[in-house]
């Protein structure tokens, strides 16, 4: 599922564009969430998955987006990674990982 | 008892002063008895917009710091009956004013009037906090742009958290050409988006221009476009269920018109 080419536009008309970028900035805008949170969010997600994979940091992409409520009635906050695993590691290696970072 | 109606819209220049001036006319010329109150202290507007600049004696400030009585600052419109304005100070600042003060001042008027309206000024401090106080009702005014009503979302939810639950959306300034176009979002577009009903639509017309440069709302022009959209918006404040003008000849107004009159919301 493409969730980010979704909210590319139907329509190539600057109304559609207006529209969209409005109920994207929207969802900021009430969901109170500043570039800092996202940011902490995406530090710390990155962290625990190191662990486990190898992520390609450049494409790493966190985003707040609008999704439809569970019943489809309204419009809900969602939010969307996109983590582009470049390696899996092995269960050996994330244990001594864990190891070290009990010790 | 009268209704205090505050007009906002967090975007400045938007239209809160063309639309206090004319919706305040309209409403005295069926008959209502109406004060508007400026409340953008600092950049007084209202007076022109109105053509009443020379007759100002006492203002708002006056007013409430009780250096005066709220009907020596009130200046009696002499062409429209029962149409009154209490002007802003223009050499103070928003701090000159609190919100217990307009509150106080909102409560004592609406005994003497059928309506309070309040022009709001630009933003969400202390102006506004002014302005909203003494208000239990708001109209929302945006221009079909991200901006606008962007910022028109917020002053939503700062009214909501002031409990002022009663809101309606005024679209000013659309423009039919780009609507058609596909370059300007429509009142469909915008009413997806804000989650709040619609009272009017007001074109964008020249003769909002000329009639300002005159000093005589556009709703007096039976001419006017924008004068008849306002006409109805004091229409529909009063309660009465007049449809939305079909602005543009196709079907994204009668989607909007359902949209109020009940198939949603
Ligand atoms: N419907 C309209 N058509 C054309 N011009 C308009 C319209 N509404 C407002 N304007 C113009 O836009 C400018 C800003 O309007 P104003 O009422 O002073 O906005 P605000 O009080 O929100 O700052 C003014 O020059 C006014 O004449
Ligand atoms: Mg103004």
């Amino acid at each position: 599922m493409d969730f980010f080419g979704f909210f590319k536009g139907k329509k190539d008309s600057s109304k559609n564009a207006a529209k969209e970028r409005l109920q994207l900035v929207l969802i900021h805008d009430r969901a109170n969430v500043s570039p800092e949170f996202l940011e902490m969010l995406k530090g710390e997600i990155l962290e625990v998955l190191s662990r486990y994979v190898e992520i390609n940091h450049e494409e790493f992409d966190i985003r707040l987006t609008r999704a439809k409520s569970e019943d489809g009635s309204r419009e809900v906050p969602a939010l969307v990674a996109n983590i582009p695993i470049s390696k899996m590691k092995r269960p050996e290696d994330f244990s001594a990982d864990r190891q070290r970072e009990c010790i | 008892m009268g209704e205090v109606i505050v007009i906002t819209s967090g975007k400045g220049g938007v239209g809160k002063t063309t639309t206090s001036a004319n919706v305040g006319t309209a409403l005295s010329l069926i008959g209502k008895k109406v004060v508007l109150i400026d409340t953008d202290i600092g950049l007084r507007n209202l007076d022109v917009v109105l053509g009443l600049e020379n007759r100002i004696v006492y203002d708002v400030v006056d007013v409430v710091e009780k250096k005066c009585r709220p009907n020596q600052a009130m200046i009696k419109d002499k062409r429209f009956d029962g149409l009154y304005l209490i002007p802003a100070a223009q050499t103070r600042d928003k701090n000159a004013v609190t919100p217990e003060q307009m509150r106080e001042l909102c409560d004592s008027l609406k005994n003497e009037f059928d309506y309070v309206i309040i022009d709001c000024p630009a933003g969400i401090e202390q102006g506004f906090k002014n302005a909203i106080s003494g208000a239990s009702k708001a109209l929302v005014v945006t221009t079909p742009e991200v901006s606008a009503v962007r910022d028109a979302d917020r002053i939503i939810g700062l009214l909501e958290a002031n409990e002022i639950r009663d809101i309606k959306l005024i679209v000013n300034r659309l423009r039919v050409d780009m609507v058609k176009k596909g370059d300007m979002m429509n009142v469909d577009d915008i009413l997806d988006i804000l989650a709040v009903g619609l009272i009017g639509v007001v074109p964008d017309d020249e003769d909002i221009i000329t009639s300002t440069n005159r000093g005589e709302p556009a709703v007096t022009n039976e001419k006017s476009k924008a004068g008849a959209a306002y006409r109805n918006i004091a229409k529909r404040i009063t309660g009465e269920d007049v449809p939305i003008m079909d602005l543009s000849g196709d079907n994204a107004f009668v989607a909007a018109i359902k949209k109020i009159f009940g198939v949603k919301q």
